[in-house]
């Protein structure tokens, strides 16, 4: 029997989580929230989760029903994503490590969500849509890597999201792609957008500063409403995702696609990725809200699989980094 | 009227047998006009907005067509575009018969110098598809899907004369003079050529060289290929 309790504050929610063999023991989670039009910045992130973080160490245990001693494994995100807050979550986890008298294990955080999906899903060998705000790529698993075949070349899909909900003045709460996914929902008009797909990559950047200056003028002029932008840019942004993964999927000969990442959440694209494997014959794997937006037991998950495979941190090795590349690590638990 | 040549295309393609089909396109052979014929069907995408899938697809279309035509100008070797049904989105190109993909090729040399593995008697391919891909980009064309799939070698003319090099599938080409287009241009095929071809990154050094030499426009470009390098490393990764 192995326990491992995950550290996850790469971005703006904070979240601590505690496995046992692939069970899900509890995974209490906080969202920094900004007001309308606003983004989170370093400073005040790691501030919000400086302050809520030991409260949300003591959930984690008490809704496991565990005790430190229980615990087997301490780990904690690495990398990649924002510095301060990575360094907050990072501090934490070496302080109970030392105090505990466990190893530490150093998890990339992409890999920690598609090991989630994976527990979760029970998917096979699937082609990885990974799409969140900080973070947009088709990850496929090839020899102790798990590779990226298509991304981003400018800004993650949630990024662009999120920087349009800024420029409508949408709430952030629960979170600005949320709003936005509720709007489109009452949008109706189809309004052309900029379409960028690159071989096996995307660019989103352009689209982005497209639709910020149309949104101006269009709703000054009320030639349409902020529900149909919300509407056309999901259509536009999710057929560019779903056409990279089909892309992905021809080239590997793969049949099951697996979503990670809090876009992922997004229904109207777990619809249209459905309707692409129906066509190809290919089998759809999501998850919900609880697992896909960052979350502390999808890094104790990751962290299980490398502990369990004889990976651990020294004390002197376990920095943080702000860029920490999904193929850089050797995935010693898959063969 | 419109309906009826619709109904003859859609006819035509259940006569024919189904190669592939791929993301973009459901690729058909057969014989048209007495030739044998690849037919490209670039069918509808269901999980897209109607309006988005038809704009996309017109396009698509229009480009490969208008960007095969101005490689062929330019005497850069392509299929031949016999006919194109805008209606049902539809290319009829020529079969590039008796060829092998740079792809296989690559593999087999490979293969054959072995047991002592050598790249040596890759280098003049790779220096020569440089010097296409140096042409195709002076002329503004950016292929946009460059794999080594996507180029042939075949036998022009009898016996074992040297093999031409031809591109095919121009299904995400456009015209740009941009740099930037350009250097993404190279930099999907060397994503490509490399985890296609582990461990032959000598080679395709040789085929950058030979762009950089052939090319009037190159310099501008293998800096945005750089560039373009590191972003995937310098990238913020929030989230």
């Amino acid at each position: 029997m192995t326990v491992v309790i995950g550290f996850e504050g790469s971005a703006n929610k904070i979240g601590i989580g505690i496995i046992r063999d692939g069970e899900v023991l509890s995974n209490p989670r906080r969202t920094y929230i900004t007001p309308p039009g606003h983004g989170f910045l370093p400073s005040e992130t790691a501030r919000h989760h400086r302050a809520v973080v030991l409260t949300v160490l003591q959930e984690a245990l008490q809704q496991a029903g565990l005790t430190p001693a229980d615990i087997d494994c301490v780990a904690y995100t690495k990398g990649p994503g924002m510095g301060a807050p990575l360094l907050t979550l990072a501090l934490v986890a070496r302080t109970v490590a030392q105090l505990w008298g466990r190893p530490l294990v150093g998890v990339n955080h992409c890999i920690g969500h598609v090991e989630m999906g994976r527990l979760i899903t029970q998917a096979h060998n699937p082609t990885v849509l990974y799409v969140s705000g900080g973070n947009t790529q088709v990850i496929a698993y090839s020899e102790r890597r798990y590779r990226i075949f298509g991304e981003t070349i400018d800004i993650a899909v949630g990024n662009c999201l999120d920087r349009f909900a800024r420029v409508i003045k949408i709430s952030n709460d629960p979170s600005p792609g949320y709003n936005i996914e509720q709007m489109a929902k009452r949008g109706s008009r189809y309004i052309e957008l900029p379409y960028t797909v690159k071989g096996m990559d995307v660019s989103f950047s352009g689209i982005l500063s497209f639709i910020e200056e149309a949104a101006n003028k269009m709703l000054a002029s009320a030639e349409c409403s902020a529900e149909d932008l919300c509407f056309s840019l999901q259509e536009t942004l999710f057929s560019m995702l779903v056409e990279i993964t089909e892309r992905a999927m021809a080239h590997c000969g793969s049949q099951e696609v697996l979503i990670v990442g809090g876009v992922g959440c997004n229904l109207r694209l777990q619809e249209m990725m459905g309707v692409m494997c129906k066509e190809r014959g290919a089998k759809l794997f999501a998850t919900d809200e609880r697992f896909c937006i960052d979350n502390g037991a999808m890094i104790a998950q990751a962290g299980w699989e490398m502990f369990r495979s004889g990976q651990v941190t020294e004390l002197q090795d376990s920095w943080i980094t702000q860029r920490y590349r999904t193929d850089e690590v050797e995935v010693t638990w898959r063969d | 009227m419109e309906l009826e040549k619709n109904m003859v295309v859609s006819e035509f393609l259940s006569k024919g047998s189904v190669l592939k089909q791929g993301a973009e396109a459901r690729v058909y052979r057969d014989v048209f006009l007495g030739r044998s014929t690849i037919i490209k069907e670039r069918f509808p995408k269901k999980y897209r907005h109607p309006l988005l899938d038809e704009k996309l697809t017109h396009r698509r279309t229009v480009q490969e067509v208008r960007s095969i035509q101005r490689c062929r100008r330019a005497g850069i070797h392509t299929p031949v575009v016999y006919f194109v049904d805008y209606t049902s989105h539809c290319i009829f190109l020529e079969d590039i018969v008796d060829s092998v993909t740079v792809r296989d090729h690559i593999a087999a040399t490979r293969l054959r110098s072995l047991p002592c593995p050598t790249l040596e008697p890759l280098e003049p391919l790779a220096a020569r598809v440089g010097r296409v891909l140096a042409r195709m980009h002076d002329e503004d064309v950016v292929h946009g899907d460059l794999t080594t799939s996507n180029m042939l070698l075949r036998r022009s003319g009898d016996g074992e004369a040297e093999l031409s090099l031809v591109l095919i599938d121009f299904g995400l080409s456009y015209i740009s003079a941009l740099p930037e287009d350009k250097g993404v241009d190279l930099y999907v095929l060397e994503k490509a050529f490399l985890s296609t071809h582990p461990n032959t990154e000598p080679l395709f050094q040789k085929l950058l060289e030979s762009y950089a030499a052939s090319s009037k426009k190159s310099s501008a470009v293998i800096k945005k290929l750089d560039e373009v390098r590191l972003r995937g490393r310098k990238r913020s990764m929030v989230g």
